[in-house]
């Protein structure tokens, strides 16, 4: 509970207009981009620095009061919600990009900075910063550092984690650290910065972060291949990494998913296939077009049915419609989008892919899976109807044996979206219980009163590991 | 006015708050649950541009309408002006993947408020005038037309200006005030009566749906539409029975008053043999497209509404897609381009899927450079009545949109639709670009540069 003379201190810091109690802020922070996750905050705080989050953090603490850090609200793991109510603290105002360093290729932001803005802003500089996940458009650079955001490129390129060189954080106590700086090497002490992206706001409050920028590839080149085989496309990922090739972005799409895209946007697709490929290239135009040559006789030996190199820019966009409206397609068909990203050494991702489908003909539910397969991290996606309980209990179901899969295939429960509540109860299957300990006293280190987003990463109870007989 | 719900319906509560009653009565739960709360639609939203504050966006809006219909949250003051803030302008439509309908979200929202305002006396007055007497009837806006020609002609605009009568008004009344053109009560069927044949190869047959405020203040763009129509290979009908489209009526919660006019248009356009129904005005377009949806439930119009939704077009896509090539002057030697830009109509762009058009035929004209200006597919702040009960929010949205205006350095800044052209004349008044800048809408402007075979 926030007592009057908690609020008027809060308002004292940040302004009368900047901390709401109000029904309307309290239903609209009382979500995320996660299904069937809703839960009231108690208030609702916009810092504006550094030195007002230190302030509010004294004052939660000393009265024990949750604090969840929150950028747009899109994470699909139920990091942002409020489970155990307290404070949402929305770091939308600060959005300011602060520097751009051209002689060290890095870029200074606040935390509510717009990745898309952010990216198109350093593109216009001629730099580049590849991390794109699918939200880019509204998600926020903190929200990508808190969640370790992945995209499209990250086989590549990498992820969020690879551009962060420095971070300003502020401990629940309201101390400030700052760590890593505008250097490539740094060995001074643990790796707070790496420890800090991807924890997902359990840890302090991330109000400033140094980006890693590089050289924007000079051109692109995208092709499509199409299988009846799956495992002709899985075999096709393996062998062009075999053969040292590594493109920008190497997505796959099942044929539930191939179904639904063309039953959306009627392109033409041919609904026999098992599987399609979208592959680009980019760096030198020497380089990238020997490289769609080399992957271009990779599909063929590999009894690519049907194969598509685009020559131009709008062909090239024509052949990403697919990929790019799965996930709307999938949305439309049912009220409920549950999008998970199991993750799968690559050379697995066949096996996972017909292993989801099998699972989903077990529990009567519907799946389709696209996602990243060059790096493995595919997204099982099931749509279904929350107010359907039975139907909803079905689909958890699934997705707890997918995952289980998953980790038996050598794969992780989640790739890029974060622990968060939903995946918590799994989390111990992937890292063990020595594993969970050490992140508990990681946590406690940080966080000895746990009131940074509480009820995120752990889980009172682990789920039973479900028994399965692999034929 | 919701569809009927699929099999788990809506949540069975009492209600004892009478709004939360109607809201729970009027909303269509399925869509309210098909929002899976995916923030996409926030860089679309203009309010939550301007506030970034959640309650004044898509995803937060349709949240507050679930939890007051869910009992989670009484549908107060703040509510009713967090809904009001909205524009309504739809562009988190097209942004939406699970293609939730926001437009009819908003209006069943804003039909239930309605039912339970309490208007001060004025206000009371002023919807009561407009929506039930001057809206409606043909006569009493052609009366409008002219008792404004007569006020601006006259003398007395000159005299009520120089006396500073307009002071009396509120600041951004008298803002508008200023902008108004001149008002006529000789609207297109007088001037062209109410038929007008194809000029060479006909390619069809079109009914003009001429719109109350245009046919009195933009008269001239309804003749110039019929005259754009006809050269490009259209027979052009101009029923005088028809009435006001409803799209006022339907925005500010008066969604039976908007089904009545429906039924009274579709009624005159039936008796037609017509291949389309062209608006000129994307605020008017964008009901008419939907008079399907608008009487969804009604036995006996749905299929009528279905007939005439399905032939509505806008006049540029019907030009581009349909029409036979128009034929514009040719650039004279020496002369200088001119520059021109376009604010698209959201109505337009986001509901009749109407952007492409307009600036394939910009492009067409000769003589002329088109300049896509920076977030020209985001609302100008004008959104039917909105700058008028909306002051502020219109404003600073009307600021950030006249910077980009500046900047694309234009002589000619175009609209599809006549609210967003008063907003752009007013802009333009307000904001005072480096270089001269004329609003047109663009039928005029492409007329104006068009050669008559006639």
């Amino acid at each position: 509970m926030i007592t009057e003379s908690m609020s008027k201190q809060l308002k004292a810091i940040v302004g009368d207009k900047y901390f709401r109690t109000d029904p309307e802020a309290l239903i609209t922070h009382s979500y995320d981009g996660t299904p069937m996750l809703q839960a009231l905050p108690d208030g609702v705080i916009y810092p504006e620095t550094t030195a007002q989050v230190s302030e509010i953090m004294k004052i939660a603490s000393a009265n024990r009061i949750p604090i969840v850090t929150r950028g747009s609200g899109s994470n699909l793991c139920g990091g942002t919600t409020p489970l155990q109510g307290g404070i949402v603290m929305v770091m939308h105002r600060m959005n300011q990009i602060i520097e751009v360093d051209m002689e060290n290729l890095t870029a200074t932001v606040q935390p509510g900075v717009i990745t898309g803005h952010f990216s198109k802003h350093i593109e216009e500089l001629g730099l580049f910063y590849p991390p794109d996940p699918s939200s880019m458009k509204i998600s926020t650079i903190g929200g990508n550092i808190a969640e370790c955001s992945g995209g499209l490129r990250g086989l590549k390129y990498g992820t969020t984690k690879d551009y962060v060189l420095g971070l300003t954080a502020v401990l629940p106590s309201g101390a400030v650290i700052h760590t890593g700086g505008k250097l490539a090497k740094d060995v001074a002490g643990y790796d707070l910065t790496k420890l800090l992206v991807g924890s997902e706001g359990t840890l302090a409050v991330i109000t400033e972060a140094i980006l890693k920028l590089i050289p924007p590839p000079k051109t692109k080149k995208t092709m499509v291949a199409m299988y009846k085989d799956i495992y002709g496309a899985a075999r096709t990922v393996s062998k062009i990494i075999q053969q040292h090739i590594i493109p920008a972005t190497l997505e796959i799409l099942d044929n539930p998913t191939i179904r639904v895209v063309d039953d959306f946007a009627k392109i033409g697709l041919p609904l026999d296939m098992a599987a399609i490929l979208i592959i680009e290239q980019d760096g030198e135009p020497e380089m990238v077009e020997r490289d769609i040559e080399a992957i271009y006789t990779i599909c063929r030996e590999e009894q690519a049915d049907r194969l598509e190199i685009a020559q131009t820019r709008e062909e090239a966009e024509k052949l990403l419609t697919a990929r790019r409206s799965a996930f709307t397609a999938l949305a439309r068909l049912r009220p409920t989008t549950i999008l998970e990203d199991a993750t799968v050494p690559r050379s697995k991702i066949a096996e996972m892919i017909l292993r989801t489908n099998t699972i989903a003909i077990k529990y009567n539910v519907n799946i389709a899976t696209f996602g990243h397969a060059g790096d493995g991290n595919l997204h099982p996606t099931a749509t279904t109807d929350a107010r359907d309980s039975e139907e909803v209990h079905r689909v958890e179901e699934a997705f707890a044996e997918i995952f289980e899969a998953a980790i038996a295939l050598g794969g992780t429960i989640t790739g890029e979206h974060g622990v968060g509540s939903v995946k918590a109860p799994y989390l111990e299957w992937k890292v063990g219980e020595a594993g969970i300990e050490v992140m508990k006293g990681i946590k406690a280190a940080f966080d000895p009163h746990h009131i940074l987003n509480p009820g995120k990463m752990f889980a009172k109870e682990t789920r039973k590991r479900l028994v399965i007989h692999h034929g | 006015m919701a569809s009927p719900t699929g099999k788990f319906g809506k949540p069975a509560i009492e209600h004892s708050n009478p709004l939360a009653r109607t809201l729970l009565e009027k909303l269509d739960y399925d869509q309210l649950t098909n929002c899976m709360r995916c923030g996409f639609c926030l860089p679309a939203c203009p309010t939550f541009h301007e506030t970034g504050m959640e309650p004044a966006s898509p995803r937060g809006r349709i949240a507050m309408m679930k939890a007051a219909v869910d009992g989670l949250m009484v549908p107060d003051q703040q509510f009713k002006d967090q809904m009001n803030l909205c524009l309504g302008c739809r562009a988190c439509e097209p942004a939406c993947p699970a293609d939730v309908k926001y437009g009819q979200l908003i209006e069943q929202t804003k039909e239930a408020i309605a039912e339970h305002a309490h208007y001060t006396a004025p206000v009371k007055i002023l919807r009561n005038t407009l929506f039930k007497k001057v809206f409606p009837k043909r006569g009493s806006l052609k009366l409008l037309g002219g008792t404004l020609a007569l006020y601006q002609k006259s003398g007395l605009k000159k005299m009520a200006r120089a006396s500073g009568m307009m002071r009396l008004f509120p600041k951004h009344l008298a803002e508008m005030e200023s902008i108004m053109p001149p008002a006529s009560s000789k609207g297109v069927v007088e001037r062209l009566g109410t038929f007008y044949p194809a000029q060479g190869e006909k390619v069809g047959t079109a009914a003009m749906f001429r719109g109350c405020i245009m046919d009195v203040m933009f008269a001239g763009t309804n003749v110039n539409t019929v005259e754009l129509l006809s050269a490009a290979g259209f027979d052009v009908h101009i029923p005088d029975a028809q009435v006001c489209c409803g799209a006022l009526h339907a925005h500010s919660g008066e969604i039976n008053d908007a089904r009545a006019l429906a039924k009274a248009n579709i009624e005159v356009f039936k008796k037609l043999d017509i291949d389309y129904i062209v608006s000129n005005a994307g605020g008017c377009g964008a009901l008419l497209v939907e008079y399907d949806h608008l009487l969804m439930q009604d036995d006996h119009y749905r299929e009528d509404a279905k007939w005439f939704a399905e032939r509505v077009i806008d006049v540029s896509t019907l030009l581009v897609a349909k029409g036979n090539p128009l034929r514009f002057a040719e650039q004279a030697a020496g002369q200088e381009e001119v520059k021109v830009t376009y604010q698209d109509s959201c109505h337009l762009r986001n509901v009749m899927k109407g952007a492409h058009a307009p600036r394939v035929l910009m492009k067409k004209v000769a003589n002329t450079e088109y300049i896509e200006m920076v977030d020209a597919d985001r609302c100008c702040g004008s959104a039917g009545i909105y700058n008028v009960v909306q002051p502020e929010m219109a404003g600073d949205i009307l600021a950030h949109k006249m910077e980009h205006a500046n900047n694309t350095q234009a002589s000619y800044m175009l609209t599809s639709n006549p609210g967003c052209l008063l907003q752009m004349k007013l802009g333009i008044e307000k904001h005072q670009p480096q270089q001269t800048m004329r609003a047109m809408h663009l039928v005029d402007f492409l007329r104006e540069r068009m050669i008559s075979s006639k």
